[in-house]
């Protein structure tokens, strides 16, 4: 045991010492979740627009204004002709562009279907189909007040109601995805490159010939960066929280013991890295872009997974981020117990322990 | 259990077809310095690693420190000491922290740590060096202390893999004077070398030629039984015979 304690306080040394790894430990958590967070959402905000208003009655200037009044839109110019949408387009400048017709507001008034023009970009077309959505929405707002009671015979009228996340805030399904990625990096990046450090300096060598076993040696790594990782998951979580504004609904308990798991087999993944790697370099290589583009693809927090065609939705099932990103939205986001995600955890703790094993016997039988 | 540091029989290693190394035989007396020469690639290597239980021999018998090499891999690694060709410290670890490191892995106690700590760097005149970082330490100074941290735990065998490669020659004979303390304690020394003058400094020596051990004796019984003057002559007296190339 104090063999053990001497191994884990070296790790420390090791790890305050070096500037890369502090950066990779603290810098890369805190950028991660800022730049998914703040910068790379698939909300669109302060579209700009343009609005050709033909009838300039009250009906079509109180519907300008509302979208003015709307965090989605940018009024580019509310005073332009037909030609200007098109030049305007063409010059990339804005993204939608509304067109009142003459007699809008008669129509309006005179029970007729009074007609307005939506034109967008679709050289994006999910910008476009999104921006056409929130205008379409603000349109029947307006209509829901000017005539709250409609006499239409034979009326579906749909009550749509977004839960857990009633903002549609696009950082809550980011966020935890994020934490995937992040735990992930951080914890294959820093046991393989830390192992294969040793094995570059020969220091591995001496270890081996010295009485301490080696699967101590393995566990005596994985202990400081355990710890350390649980740190980064606090960092990511008060981050998040403080300036994401991501609820936890969840117990906090659960949500540190899911993330014990998988991180746990993510250091797995590291040592597993370290026995067929030779250099830091390629070590941090593979842990660093092999590992971040499959939990991008497959964790499903970018790309649904729903979507994807069944071969690759059976890989993604081979992703141990993929079963802890949908165990931290159930908890976090939904407040869900382990009754709920019960299922998602064993397969989580399977892969863990099978990782684990594999990892420890490749590092026992290299040595031979 | 015998009163021989090491003893071999017919140890061999295999590689497929390719004989790393070819049924050795050889013993080793308690507190004797030990000189395991050969060309590169003529086996030295391989055969260390079999004895320090870094790897198992595919036939053959030996014992380390009384120990057996295939079962009791163990008590074998309490007995012996190691040094690598490699540079093994820690560089971002002070001269302290090391020492305490690899005493530590050995299992020493706080109390013996602190005694060893500041004996050997007393004895290796480092007080000033004690808290700065080891990558900063001129390489002789570093071989110095990786082999002191080596026998800090008193082992019966200490096995070096060519210690004094890069250093240079006043070093390299503070490094051997090292050595003959370590001997001295009755320890035993079991080092491979490059450096033939180095050879000299050794009780015996056994010079491996393609896996094979060609030549085991005194210096000057060697020397004599190939008519040479200095070991140089004797090295490449046998290493000419050579088919492997050294790589």
């Amino acid at each position: 045991m104090k063999q053990f304690m001497v191994f884990v306080r070296k790790e420390f040394y090791h790890v305050f010492r070096d500037r890369r790894t502090l950066l990779i430990l603290f810098g890369l958590p805190i950028m991660q979740i800022l730049l998914f967070g703040y910068a790379l959402t698939t909300e669109i905000k302060n579209a700009e627009i343009i609005v050709v208003d033909h009838a300039g009655d009250a009906a079509s200037q109180q519907l300008t204004t509302m979208i003015t009044a709307s965090k989605y839109f940018d009024i580019n110019s509310s005073t332009a002709s037909d030609q200007d949408i098109y030049k305007a387009f063409k010059q990339g400048k804005v993204k939608c562009a509304v067109v009142f017709p003459t007699g809008f507001g008669n129509d309006l008034l005179n029970g007729q279907v009074a007609q307005l023009q939506v034109i967008a970009d679709a050289s994006d077309p999910n910008t476009a189909k999104t921006l056409t959505n929130y205008i379409t929405a603000i349109v029947a707002d307006y209509q829901q007040q000017v005539n709250p009671t409609a006499n239409i015979p034979m009326r579906i009228e749909p009550v749509t109601r977004m839960l857990y996340n009633p903002e549609l805030n696009g950082s809550m399904n980011f966020v935890p995805g994020v934490m995937a990625l992040v735990l992930m990096i951080i914890c294959t990046t820093l046991t393989s490159v830390s192992i294969v450090r040793e094995k570059e300096m020969g220091t591995m060598e001496i270890l081996l010939v010295s009485p301490f076993k080696p699967v101590y040696v393995v566990l005596a790594k994985a202990v400081p960066y355990l710890a350390l990782a649980m740190v980064d998951f606090v960092i990511i979580l008060i981050l998040s929280v403080l300036a994401l504004e991501m609820p936890v609904r969840g117990n906090l308990v659960l949500l540190f013991f899911e993330s014990t798991l998988f991180i746990i087999s993510c250091l797995s993944l590291g040592l597993l890295i370290s026995s067929v790697t030779r250099s830091q370099q390629t070590a941090m290589m593979v842990s660093m872009m092999g590992m971040m583009l499959p939990t991008i693809l497959f964790t499903g927090f970018i790309f649904p997974l729903e979507n994807m065609p069944l071969p690759l939705q059976l890989i993604s099932n081979l992703l141990p981020s993929r079963w802890f990103y949908v165990i931290v939205k159930a908890v976090m986001l939904k407040g869900l117990g382990i009754g709920v995600v019960w299922k998602e955890t064993l397969v989580l703790a399977g892969m863990t322990l099978v990782l684990l094993t594999i990892s420890i016997k490749s590092f026992k039988t290299r040595l031979s | 259990m015998n009163n021989k540091a090491i003893t071999c029989k017919d140890l061999t290693k295999r590689f497929g077809d390719f004989f790393a190394v070819n049924h050795i035989s050889f013993e080793v007396e308690q507190g004797e310095i030990f000189g395991f020469l050969g060309a590169n690639g003529a086996g030295k290597t391989t055969a260390m690693r079999m004895l320090c239980g870094l790897s198992y021999p595919s036939s053959g018998e030996a014992t380390v420190a009384g120990f057996n090499v295939f079962k009791q891999q163990e008590e074998i690694k309490k007995n012996i000491g190691y040094m690598s060709q490699k540079f093994s410290l820690y560089e971002s670890l002070t001269v302290r922290e090391n020492i305490r490191f690899y005493g530590g892995v050995y299992g020493l106690s706080d109390k013996q740590l602190k005694e060893k700590g500041d004996e050997l760097i007393e004895k290796l005149g480092m007080q000033q060096e004690a808290k700065m970082m080891v990558g900063s330490l001129p390489l002789g100074w570093k071989q110095k202390l990786a082999f002191s941290v080596a026998i800090i735990h008193q082992p019966r065998i200490v096995f070096l893999d060519e210690p004094t490669g890069g250093v240079d020659p006043v070093t390299r004979r503070q490094f051997w004077d090292l050595i003959y303390d370590a001997a001295e304690q009755g320890i035993t020394v079991f080092v491979t070398t490059h450096y033939m003058d180095e050879a000299e400094y050794c009780n015996r020596i056994s010079i491996m030629v393609d896996g094979r051990i060609d030549a085991l004796d005194t210096p000057a019984n060697l020397r004599q039984q190939f008519g040479a003057t200095s070991m140089n002559e004797v090295f490449y007296a046998l290493a000419r015979s050579a088919k492997r190339s050294a790589d």
